[in-house]
This record gives C-alpha cells, sequence and structure tokens, in this order.
C-alpha cells in the first residue's frame, strides 16, 4: 500500500515569533517496492518529514494517506501504521533499554499484541536479518560495539515486520567499514526481503551508490524528486542548497573541464573508473 | 503542562532589570518576601503592590507572562485560602456544621493569597530577567563569605549552572527516546497508573545512560580544560557593580525604610483595617 503526502505543511511554534515552517506543501507518492533516499541540509526538514510516515506528527495542513486512509482521522490506528512504516530514529542505539539484545528486540512485536513464540521468533528473524552475532544474542547492550548496538536496534524495528522501513542518518558516527556494513544490509533488506527503505542521509556518495531515486529536500519544500543521475546533474543548484555532488561526479567534472572526455554524468566510483579508463585507453 | 510554570524561565528582552547586578535582584527578592511576611497591615501591601508593579513595568515582561507562572501554584493557593478561611479561629460570620467562617479568617485567607501570589511574581521576575548562568555567579558571589564556614560555594555553584543547562538537554533527549520507543509501539497513554508507570521503563532507562554518558563527556572535557574545582576561578564577565545597582540599592533600602514606617503606623494602621474589612465584607 503506498504512503501518500498530499500537501503537507507543518509549522513550528505557530503565531510565535520563532514559528518555522518546517514543511512547505509538500506532496509525495511512495509506492512500495523502492529504495529511496531523502538528502538535504539540516534544518531543510528531512526529519521532520520522516516523523510524519508514521504518524508521530500530524500534518497542520494538508494530509498523509496510508491505504487510501487520513492518517489525521480519530478512527485511525497510528499503533498499526507504526507497525507498517518502521521508523529508525539517528543514533538508534540511545533506545535500548532491556538487559539483553534478544529481550530488547522482543519490545516492538511484543507491543504489536503477538504470542510469546510468534514474538521469540520475529525476534530471531529480524536479528539474523541484520547479520547481528549470534554469540551475542543474549548479551548485555552495554557489551556490544557501537555497529552492534546500531544493528541491535535496527532489529528492533525490523521485528515488527514493517513494509516501509524509514532510517534516519543510519551511519552517523560509525566508522568507514561500520558505514559499509550498515549500507550494504540495508541495500540487502531492500533487495531479499522486498523492503521499501526511505534512506535519510547527507552523504552523496551513500546515496548515489545505494538508492533509484532521490528527494532533496530544502527549506521544507521537495526541491527534486528524480534518479540520482538526474538529481546530481544538477550540481550548481545542490551547492546553493548547501548540498554537493558525489566526489565521483565532481572529479569527473573536473577532468572534462581540463580537456579529458569523461562521462559528466557518473556518480558511483565505478562508473567514474571505466569512464576515466576509457578516456585514457582513447588518448593513447 | 511543564510549560506553565514560568518559574526559572528566562525571557529575553533588554532592560534595566535585565542589566542589574544579579546580586542586587536577589537581595531584593530576599527583603521584598520578608517584607511581605512582616507587614501588620493592609497599607504596607500597597507599598508592596506599588513596589511589583514599578518592577515589572522596568523589566519589559508582560505582566500575563509572569501571571502565567501563578497557575502551576492554584492548588497551593486554593488549599491555603481554605484552610485559612476555615480554620482560623474567632467570631463567626457563617457556621457550616461543626466549621465556620470567621471574620479573621476571611482577612487572613485574603492577607495570605495576596502574599503568596506576590512571592511568587517577585521571584519569577528575578529568573525571568536573570539569565541561569548570572544567578548562579551572583549566588556565588553573594554567598562567598560562607566560605569561612568551610562551604564550598564555588563547586556548589558550578554543580548549580551545570544542572541548569542540562534541563533543556534532557528535556529534548526525553523527547526523542519517547519518539523512538513510539515507534517501536509503545504506549504511553492507556492502561492505569501501574501500567503507565511501567510503560515509562523504555523510556528512563536510556534516559539515564544517556545523563551518565553526557556526564561523563563533560567530565573529561572539564579535566582536558585543567578544571580543578571552583577556588580562585577567574572569570570572563566578572561581576562589578555600576552605577545603576547602587541606585538600585538605594531604591531598595528607601523601600525597606517605607515598608517598615508604614508597617509599624499604628493610626494608618487601624484606620486601613478597618476599611479593609469593611470593603471585603461588604
Amino acid at each position: 500500500m503506498p504512503l501518500i503526502l498530499d500537501h503537507v505543511s507543518q509549522i513550528y511554534n505557530e503565531g510565535t515569533k520563532e514559528s518555522v515552517r518546517a514543511l512547505d506543501d509538500v506532496s509525495l507518492i511512495i509506492p512500495e517496492g523502492q529504495f529511496i533516499g531523502i538528502i538535504g541540509h539540516t534544518g531543510s526538514g528531512k526529519s521532520t518529514l520522516v516523523q510524519h510516515l508514521n504518524g508521530l506528527m500530524l500534518p497542520k495542513k494538508g494530509s498523509v494517506f496510508y491505504n487510501g486512509k487520513d492518517i489525521s482521522d480519530k478512527d485511525f490506528s497510528r499503533k498499526e501504521l507504526r507497525q507498517h512504516v518502521g521508523l529508525v530514529f539517528q543514533y538508534p542505539e540511545h533506545q535500548l533499554f532491556e538487559t539483553d539484545v534478544f529481550a530488547d528486540v522482543c519490545f516492538g512485536p511484543k507491543n504489536m499484541g503477538l504470542s510469546k513464540k510468534e514474538t521469540e521468533l520475529a525476534a530471531f528473524e529480524a536479528l539474523r536479518m541484520v547479520h547481528f552475532p549470534e554469540d551475542l544474542y543474549y548479551a548485555s547492550v552495554f557489551e556490544l560495539s557501537g555497529g552492534q548496538k546500531r544493528r541491535a536496534a535496527i532489529a528492533g524495528v525490523l521485528a515488527m515486520k514493517p513494509d516501509f522501513l524509514v532510517l534516519d542518518e543510519p551511519t552517523a558516527g560509525l566508522d568507514p567499514v561500520g558505514r559499509l556494513e550498515i549500507l550494504g544490509m540495508v541495500s540487502e533488506l531492500h533487495k531479499k526481503s522486498g523492503l521499501t527503505i526511505i534512506l535519510v542521509s547527507h552523504s552523496m556518495e551513500d546515496v548515489a551508490t545505494y538508492v533509484e531515486r532521490v528527494i532533496v529536500m530544502d527549506r521544507g519544500r521537495v526541491a527534486y524528486d528524480d534518479t540520482p543521475r538526474e538529481v546530481f546533474s544538477h550540481a550548481e543548484e545542490l551547492k546553493e542548497m548547501g548540498l554537493g555532488v558525489p566526489e565521483s561526479t565532481e572529479i569527473a567534472a573536473m577532468l572534462r573541464a581540463r580537456g579529458f572526455d569523461v562521462d559528466p554524468k557518473v556518480i558511483t566510483e565505478k562508473e567514474a573508473a571505466d569512464s576515466i579508463y576509457a578516456a585514457l585507453k582513447a588518448r593513447r | 503542562m511543564i510549560r506553565d510554570i514560568t518559574i526559572g524561565q528566562y525571557y529575553q528582552t533588554d532592560s534595566v532589570m535585565h542589566r542589574l547586578d544579579p546580586r542586587v535582584k536577589l537581595l531584593g527578592t530576599l527583603l521584598f518576601i520578608v517584607a511581605l511576611f512582616m507587614y501588620k497591615n493592609p497599607a504596607g501591601y500597597i507599598i508592596a503592590i506599588v513596589f511589583l508593579f514599578s518592577v515589572i513595568k522596568l523589566s519589559g515582561v508582560p505582566v500575563k507572562f509572569i501571571t502565567r507562572g501563578l497557575k502551576g501554584i492554584l492548588m497551593i493557593l486554593m488549599i491555603t485560602v481554605l484552610i485559612n478561611l476555615f480554620l482560623t479561629p474567632g467570631t463567626a460570620i457563617v457556621t457550616l456544621g461543626k466549621v465556620s467562617i470567621t471574620y479573621e479568617g476571611v482577612g487572613m485567607a485574603f492577607t495570605m493569597m495576596l502574599r503568596l501570589i506576590m512571592l511568587i511574581m517577585g521571584s519569577s521576575i528575578v529568573t525571568l530577567t536573570t539569565t541561569p548562568n548570572n544567578l548562579t555567579d551572583g549566588l556565588e558571589k553573594g554567598l562567598g563569605f560562607l566560605k569561612v564556614f568551610h562551604v564550598p560555594v564555588g563547586d556548589v555553584a558550578m554543580m548549580m549552572s551545570i544542572a541548569l543547562r542540562f534541563i533543556p538537554i534532557l528535556m529534548e533527549e526525553t523527547d526523542r527516546i519517547m519518539k523512538a520507543q513510539l515507534a517501536r509501539g509503545a504506549d504511553f497513554e492507556s492502561g492505569n497508573l501501574v501500567k503507565k508507570a511501567k510503560s515509562l521503563v523504555p523510556v528512563l532507562v536510556p534516559l539515564f545512560v544517556s545523563a551518565f554518558r553526557r556526564a561523563g563527556d563533560l567530565a573529561m572535557a572539564m579535566e582536558a580544560r585543567c578544571y580543578r574545582g571552583g577556588d580562585g576561578r577567574t572569570k570572563m564577565k566578572p561581576l562589578i557593580y555600576k552605577r545603576r545597582d547602587i541606585i538600585a540599592y538605594i531604591i531598595l533600602f528607601l523601600f525597606v525604610i517605607v515598608s517598615v514606617w508604614v508597617g509599624r503606623w499604628s493610626v494608618i494602621s487601624g484606620f486601613f483595617n478597618d476599611l479593609y474589612l469593611r470593603f471585603l465584607l461588604n
């Protein structure tokens, strides 16, 4: 079932001097099965936007529809919506509270009202999906490394078996290896389990490598909503929004300016390498 | 609900009251409160009201903002009034079963209400016009004499300013953790009291963990900058009395003189007492 945002506006501190329009007339359709990246500068409204997807925030104007129903309706069960749209916040390891990892992962499915057996099964499955080391299932949360904690926290949301998985900066504060591991895992979730993934990030590289659709937020508005290749061809405009293009695209553009016949539309490292190789070969 | 309590909040604007030395404001509040409880006749309260409203006017803080802080003490206020109304011995006016409202009780209840309201308004003026840091600076310097008795004034002041600094951070953190748990299907609203209290465990545990983590980080950062206790530390902005502070002290002194004078003058006192009670009973 697609998620539809119809002219959604959100205003903080309405009616006071510090009134901020966090979202300004945002309309989006998020069909099932896509891998979407949301990028934007700090304060562009990314985090506000994702909180509308699972009803943690309700729009001041406009509506959000799930399954054809307005999530602002009084008889709409937002608890149920939160099961279908899993939201993983920034630094999700800060939400861990149980004595061991397994018990913490069980929290979500238990809240959904599943039986003990179903809950435990869901937790096992979720921990396996995030490749959590089996010998640590019953370890205390405090014995884990940063990357492991984050996996455990993501598993805590996955255990509810959502159809949509929204991840707010899942790689923040991780080392390069940890980043790649988490992103690889997310990408695998999309491919193997067919989950719809919405990845909020400010790393252009992450977005370019993994997603199929990029939504660029700027001052509460949707500035671009297109394929990564198309979005990153607007290098100048993105820079004005305080964003950039992937390093590969930037290098390709610089080489092109110096007279090499490199494809300016490359976005990933591999594409850039191939294109530079081809250009050098043609020169010889 | 937490937002209703304006005590301890700071109101950002620029006024004489804001620029005043915190020590003046602290002493002023103390004297004002003592005066409130010393007055033996209503005329004193007129002086206090005039004084309070002139200060509010000077502070540039909207009166509405200050009276909003009274909502928080509404319950205490009502209880105080009722107890005074019914339990003050004296000449009865109305008798309801075993208890009766007395002539003295009406006066007492009204006086207590007036005292409490003015006490809250008077003290919120200080916090509304003084940043928490400035306030602790003022306390540290104003109570500096306690060092003679081996009270670690500097350390206590540092602890106070850190505690105040962390209130908004922890509020934000609570909000974040609550949202994260809501996203995992937590329910904070339904159920009885025991269930509600239990549902807070997933919020409180991470909150404590994060508070300890922050405390550890802060301690490390302070040590890295060679903090070794509050004694003998110099300030970037030391408190120095300016001309306006001297003037404020003179005004305070005058307020005390007038208060004592009015409070004691029995002729006026008797006259006003009479007028006041007649007014109340009509």
